[in-house]
């Protein structure tokens, strides 16, 4: 599947990227299987998909630390695909921590520097400003084994930033911090990125920091590349029932379709392209396309109430003893205890259905 | 139920009146197990430093006999005056030299390489490196003395010299030099170090050298000093090629004068005591850091 970009919201100075039908085989294992992407110049591509989809594969061919089986890579038009990983000039940041253990964080941000013959002045000074950019101006001096894991991962993007790469590659670099550090450097990797406009692929397996980053969002299953579109579009309209399931909360709920629409729980919701039918067919419908109200003696229960903060997520039982998941601002939640019986109706977003089984 | 609380349940009633605790039967236990324990530590401490401190006792005893009961240092002042002692000193210490430098050329360079890029094969470099444990230092001269013939009939005085040694010891240190680096490079992600340095520009040979062997110099050093302790207690090899190494040269000076070559033995080893605690001690990067990790996040 071939995927071309609208390029990002706000103007950029990155370089294109294209990956063009490219093949990887380890063994019997098929870890790219004709992956195609265009990336705009200063757009952030987050790839998405569970483990084994061939996302990092991805991402190490760019970076040219794993080599292709077929196919070519083109950075700023320039076929990249032989080029070695020290000419390719990509700042990447990986999942695991990769600070140079026996040198500072200004030694390890000014490596690539020294690398490319910079001066010693030159180097401190770049250091310290891409340190700063990253918010660890006074940090400098210190080793990895001296910082938190978050200060770490910082200084890593630093490290990435201060040899002005063509690419940004982004290895799952939040997945070993905690939740909180997590989402405030997942925002902090967002604004450096649109402040210096390098064309960066982010690949991660956790939807919410795909959704939140990306410019697109490519998601990947067994090697290909299933659909890459907006986040928005991407949750509304997904192209394959394996990015229905995927991405976001689903209930599998049974329809029956014809002529473009399927009757779930006495509503008609429209069928995206490529829907299943006519016929019983399973339709994925969101949590908050659900809708529950207490009434009594309907035919439905609430079974569980989680409260999220601002919101929970209720489970209600339907008469056929299926299961449905609604999700209800908070302050609704006070009034559907277990036990209450509740109306069940759902929202008529347009739904890619599959064949029921 | 309640009721009034008895006195032994708490303690027996004191003299005075106050409540004595009643001791648990058995507490007196874990302090006598204690008292067992440490004089055992005790004991075998003293055990395992008369084995390893007798021997050497004995040879200072011996080495400083005078003449009708005195004693003196006479036998450590004739060291000096046999020649082929210190030619032999001299010539263990250049194959030491040379035994590291080889050891560290072929072997870092292909573990590293072996973890990054064919961790598959990592079993094999293993296995052939544990190889020369298994193989009788006499089995490995028989096979290699044509080798040695032919050198020192065709390659001159550089075919000849007691230096070329050092290609059999760089063997048969390699069992002892793949564990101490193999543990040096268990402790750091040499792979993802390897990949950072490689993504901002680094060859492979600068990667090794200035990301990888920094953050491996505990096992290099301990290979390192693992490779001059067996330099210089190589005898068999050293002896069934003829060349004149330390220990060769200690041994059939036994034969001529034991005073002397007792003397030399208990100074060699004196000697490489110290060497090795000079390295181990003052070597680049022998110190530990004992900093420790900022948990908490800048405030941004």
């Amino acid at each position: 599947m071939t995927a071309t970009s609208t390029g990002p919201a706000t103007p950029r100075n990155g370089v294109a990227v294209q990956f063009q039908d490219m093949h990887r085989w380890y063994g019997p294992v098929h870890a790219l299987d004709g992956l195609s992407i265009d990336i705009a110049p200063g757009e952030l591509v987050a790839l998405l998909g569970p483990s084994g989809c061939g996302k990092t594969t991805a991402l190490r061919a760019l970076g040219g630390l794993d080599d292709v089986d077929a196919g070519r890579i083109l950075v700023d038009g320039k076929d990249m695909t032989r080029v070695p990983a020290n000419k390719r000039n990509m700042g990447i940041v990986f999942q695991a921590y990769s600070l140079f253990p026996n040198m500072t964080a200004g030694d390890n941000v000014a490596y690539g520097l020294r690398l490319r013959g910079a001066g010693k002045e030159e180097r401190q000074k770049r250091a310290a400003e891409t340190l700063d950019l990253v918010g660890l101006g006074g940090y400098a001096n210190r080793y990895p084994h001296q910082m938190s894991g978050g200060q770490q991962q910082r200084v890593a993007l630093a490290r990435a930033l201060a040899i002005r790469p063509q690419v940004l590659l982004l290895d799952e670099p939040l997945s070993a911090l905690d939740a909180k550090v997590r989402r405030q450097l997942r925002e902090e990797i967002r604004r450096i990125q649109i402040s210096v406009g390098t064309t960066t692929l982010f690949v991660t397996h956790d939807q919410e920091e795909a959704l939140a980053l990306g410019d697109r969002v490519g998601v990947m299953s067994a090697g290909r590349l299933e659909q890459i579109a907006t986040p928005a579009e991407l949750y509304d309209r997904p192209a394959t029932a394996f990015v229905a399931e995927f991405v976001g909360l689903t209930n599998r709920l049974k329809g029956v379709a014809g002529d473009g629409i399927v009757e779930v729980l006495g509503t008609r919701v429209p069928l995206l392209a490529g829907s299943a039918g006519p016929g019983p067919v399973t339709a994925p419908v969101r949590p908050e396309a659900v809708r529950i109200a207490p009434e009594d003696g309907a035919p439905a229960h609430v079974l569980a109430v989680s409260f999220l903060g601002s919101l929970g997520r209720v489970q209600v039982g339907l008469p056929g003893g299926d299961l449905v998941v609604a999700q209800v601002p908070a302050t609704d939640v006070v009034q559907l205890t277990p036990g209450t019986a509740v109306r069940v109706t759902v929202l008529p977003a347009p739904v890619f259905a599959t064949a029921a089984a | 139920m309640s009721g009034p609380s008895t006195a032994s349940s708490l303690g027996a009633a004191a003299p005075g009146g106050g409540a004595l605790i009643e001791r648990p039967r058995g507490a007196g236990r874990p302090r006598r197990r204690s008292r067992l324990q440490t004089s055992g530590r005790i004991a075998i401490l003293v055990l395992v430093f008369g084995y390893l401190v007798l021997p050497l006792f004995a040879m200072l005893e011996f080495s400083t006999r005078g003449d009708y009961g005195s004693r003196d240092l006479s036998s450590y002042a004739a060291i000096f005056d046999y020649p082929d002692v210190v030619d032999g000193i001299v010539t263990s210490l250049q194959i030491a030299v040379l035994t590291v430098f080889g050891m560290l050329l072929l072997l870092v360079p292909t573990m590293v390489w072996t973890v990054v890029r064919v961790p598959r094969m990592r079993r094999v470099v293993e296995f052939l490196c544990l190889l020369p444990l298994a193989i009788p230092a006499i089995v490995i001269v028989v096979g290699i003395a044509p080798i040695y013939r032919f050198m020192g009939q065709n390659l001159g005085a550089v075919g000849a010299s007691p230096l070329t040694l050092a290609f059999i010891d760089i063997i048969l240190v390699l069992p002892y030099a793949y564990r101490a680096i193999d543990s040096g490079l268990r402790t750091v992600d040499v792979a993802t170090l390897a990949d950072a340095a490689r993504s901002l520009g680094a060859s492979w040979p600068r990667t090794i050298l200035q990301v990888i062997v920094p953050n491996i110099r505990g096992g290099i050093l301990s290979a390192s000093v693992l490779a001059v302790a067996l330099v210089l207690g190589e005898y068999t090899i050293s002896s069934l090629l003829s060349f004149h190494t330390l220990q060769v040269v200690i041994y059939l000076l036994g034969k001529r004068d034991p005073f002397v070559s007792v003397a030399v033995s208990l100074a060699a080893l004196v000697f490489a005591f110290i060497l090795l605690y000079v390295i181990t001690r003052f070597a680049p990067g022998a110190g530990e850091r004992t900093d420790r990790a900022v948990e908490e996040e800048p405030a941004s």
